[in-house]
């Protein structure tokens, strides 16, 4: 790794499920390198042990599905970081469980889907889109611009039989992700999708729980690609970055 | 004037009262707003988000039931900075009663401990008036935003019927939660307008500054508002307004706020610079106005103290007139009304500074980073 010529500024993080898997995996890595990080969970208890072990992380109780709690999360990761530079929308439902093919899903199910893995990070992203805009004005001058992240699947692009409620809204996920880029693009702001790979992860235990944890990816080499996709994002205002 | 009663941010038919800087007045669909622009312009708007900041809860020594306005931090830079508040306390009822027709609070004393939801609060003094306290809440300050944001509720007045929600008062481009009462003027903007700037050629900066309660109900504490407000200005902002100023390109202020941030920005010993600052300013008759060319706000009733600064921007028989057509053609007041764009009126020898002057003023202004 190179070694920076000046003090990297540190970033201004939020993930949105923070307290497992990935999510986890990833508050880790921005926490590790000096970022300040916001992360989002659903569950207070799991949320306050994250908090109190990663020094400077704060810890966020919200459920991004729920619509009263976008603008709740959006208030705190403002309180908490100020501004911010980068927004990794991870919080994933799996929809049924054990996977269901599509004519056994439950609508309710699907919809429940729908809520985590694509309007949830659509309501997320514009209520924090303020302080997104606000870090790509002040980053314009220095070459930065802020990134949202949202994390996708190969079932986003794959159809797998059994995964219709995940790979269909991921799908969506990616294809908003693209939208926002072309609209917020010109504003300085970069939204990608990017499938990490399987992972040892909480979820992907739900969808194959006979997994032999071995074949699977672990979460901290993901989290340390994607970091490093964002870092690369970050740079490319203006002229493409090469890599 | 009539009151806007519903929490619409950008009403179809809104309206725009436009004021030249001859004093001619014209009426505008709010929707010409940025045929009213001309490439080069600077349009400055107030990026801060607004915190729920109405707490209902209960006085403990007396057990009576209040309702807690956040006012203002009032500990910056302290290492307690996130607890501490002023606030404005209300006795029982909501905002569907008119504030000057609310109950007054219990005797409030230092050392008072206050139940508000998750949150707990102690107050610490009365600030110069019985209802006007600093508060310090227990707990961490992820704790205090995590309270806040759960358990308030946008502060608002007995002219809307509904309860808003955080999204009715968040403008599009709401980042950092630190108003107590959405700067409202920055309603007319959404990401179609600020395409259209950039289409062509208008520039676009923020400053953010903590927009405070705009009424109370009480005469003495009306009298004293707006409080400071605690205000941060970019240093890209600086930069674009400077080069505005330098090139003779018009500064349009999106809200009596940016207004206010800025005037008292470039004010200061040095100008205009990066960092945070507190407006302690009142613009009024008396100002000298160095920045802003053009000011876009809501429609204001004479007495208020958003009125007041008008003032500062056009002559008293101006102003005389703008009161007049407002009131004439039923134009909509509050902070869902219509909006007015009101351009500094000439000629004002006291406060007309030419372009060379401007930009030897501007030219020469460090930009510096903030701490």
């Amino acid at each position: 790794m190179n070694t920076p010529l000046t003090p990297r500024t540190p970033l201004r993080v939020a993930v949105t499920g923070g307290t497992s898997g990935l999510g986890l995996a990833l508050v880790e890595a921005f926490a590790a390198r000096g970022d300040a990080v916001a992360f989002v969970a659903r569950h207070g208890d799991a949320v306050a042990k994250v908090a109190r072990r990663i020094a400077g992380s704060h810890g966020i109780v919200g459920d991004i599905a729920r619509k009263d709690d976008a603008h709740a999360i959006a208030l705190q990761v403002g309180a908490a970081l100020g501004s911010l530079d980068v927004l990794v929308n991870n919080a994933s439902s799996l929809g049924p469980v054990p996977l269901a093919l599509l004519a056994d899903t439950e609508c309710e199910d699907f919809e429940a889907a729908l809520a985590t893995n694509l309007v949830g990070p659509f309501r997320l992203t514009k209520a924090l889109l303020g302080l997104l805009a606000g870090a790509a004005r002040e980053g314009a001058a220095v070459g930065t611009r802020p990134v949202v992240l949202n994390v996708s699947s190969d079932a986003a692009v794959t159809p797998y039989a059994g995964w219709g409620a995940y790979g269909a809204s991921k799908a969506a996920l990616a294809h908003l992700s693209r939208i926002w880029n072309e609209e917020l693009g010109p504003h300085g702001i970069a939204v990608v999708a990017v499938d990490p790979g399987d992972m040892d992860t909480p979820l992907h235990a739900l969808a194959v729980p006979d997994a032999d944890p071995a074949t699977l990816k672990r979460p901290g080499d993901a989290a340390r690609e994607i970091v490093a996709r964002i870092d690369r994002e970050r740079a490319a205002a203006g002229a493409r970055d090469p890599a | 004037m009539k009151a806007a009663t519903l929490p619409v941010q950008r009403p179809r038919d809104a309206r725009l009262l436009v004021v030249d800087a001859d004093g001619r007045l014209a009426a505008h669909e709010r929707a010409d707003l940025p045929e009213l622009l001309a490439a080069g312009d600077l349009v400055v708007a107030n990026d801060a988000a607004t915190l729920p900041a109405s707490l209902s809860g209960r006085h403990l020594p007396s057990g009576a039931t209040i309702e807690l306005r956040l006012a203002g931090r009032t500990a910056a830079g302290a290492p307690d900075e996130a607890q501490r508040f002023s606030a404005v306390v209300f006795g029982a009822g909501d905002f569907r009663m008119r504030t000057e027709d609310r109950p007054v609070p219990p005797p409030l004393a230092p050392g008072d401990r206050l139940d508000l939801g998750p949150l707990e609060a102690e107050v610490l003094r009365t600030l110069g008036h019985p209802r006007l306290v600093e508060v310090r809440f227990a707990g961490d300050a992820d704790a205090v935003h995590a309270g806040i944001a759960r358990h308030g509720r946008p502060v608002q007045y007995a002219h809307l019927a509904e309860p808003l929600a955080l999204w009715d008062v968040w403008t599009r481009i709401a980042g950092p939660p630190v108003a107590f009462e959405p700067p409202s003027a920055g309603f007319v903007l959404d990401w179609k307008f600020l395409d259209a700037l950039r289409r062509r050629g208008i520039g676009f900066a923020t400053l953010t500054h903590a927009a405070g309660l705009s009424s109370t109900g009480d005469p003495v504490l009306d009298a004293r508002l707006p409080f400071d407000e605690p205000y941060r200005l970019p240093a890209s902002t600086v930069t674009a307004t400077c080069a505005a100023k330098a090139r003779g390109a018009r500064v349009v202020a999106i809200g009596t706020t940016v207004a206010r941030a800025l005037e008292h920005a470039a004010a200061r010993p040095g100008g205009l610079h990066a960092g945070s600052g507190i407006a302690t300013n009142r613009l009024g008759r008396a100002s000298r106005v160095q920045v802003v060319d053009v000011l876009v706000s809501g429609t204001h009733e004479p007495g208020t103290s958003h009125h007041e600064l008008l003032r500062a921007f056009v002559g008293e028989r101006t102003l005389a007139r703008i009161d007049a057509a407002l009131e004439d053609g039923a134009w909509r007041t509050h902070e869902f009304g219509d909006s007015v764009w009101i351009e500094r009126e000439r000629p004002q020898p006291r406060w007309n500074l030419n372009t060379a002057t401007l930009a030897r003023r501007f030219g020469q202004v460090r930009t510096t980073l903030p701490a």
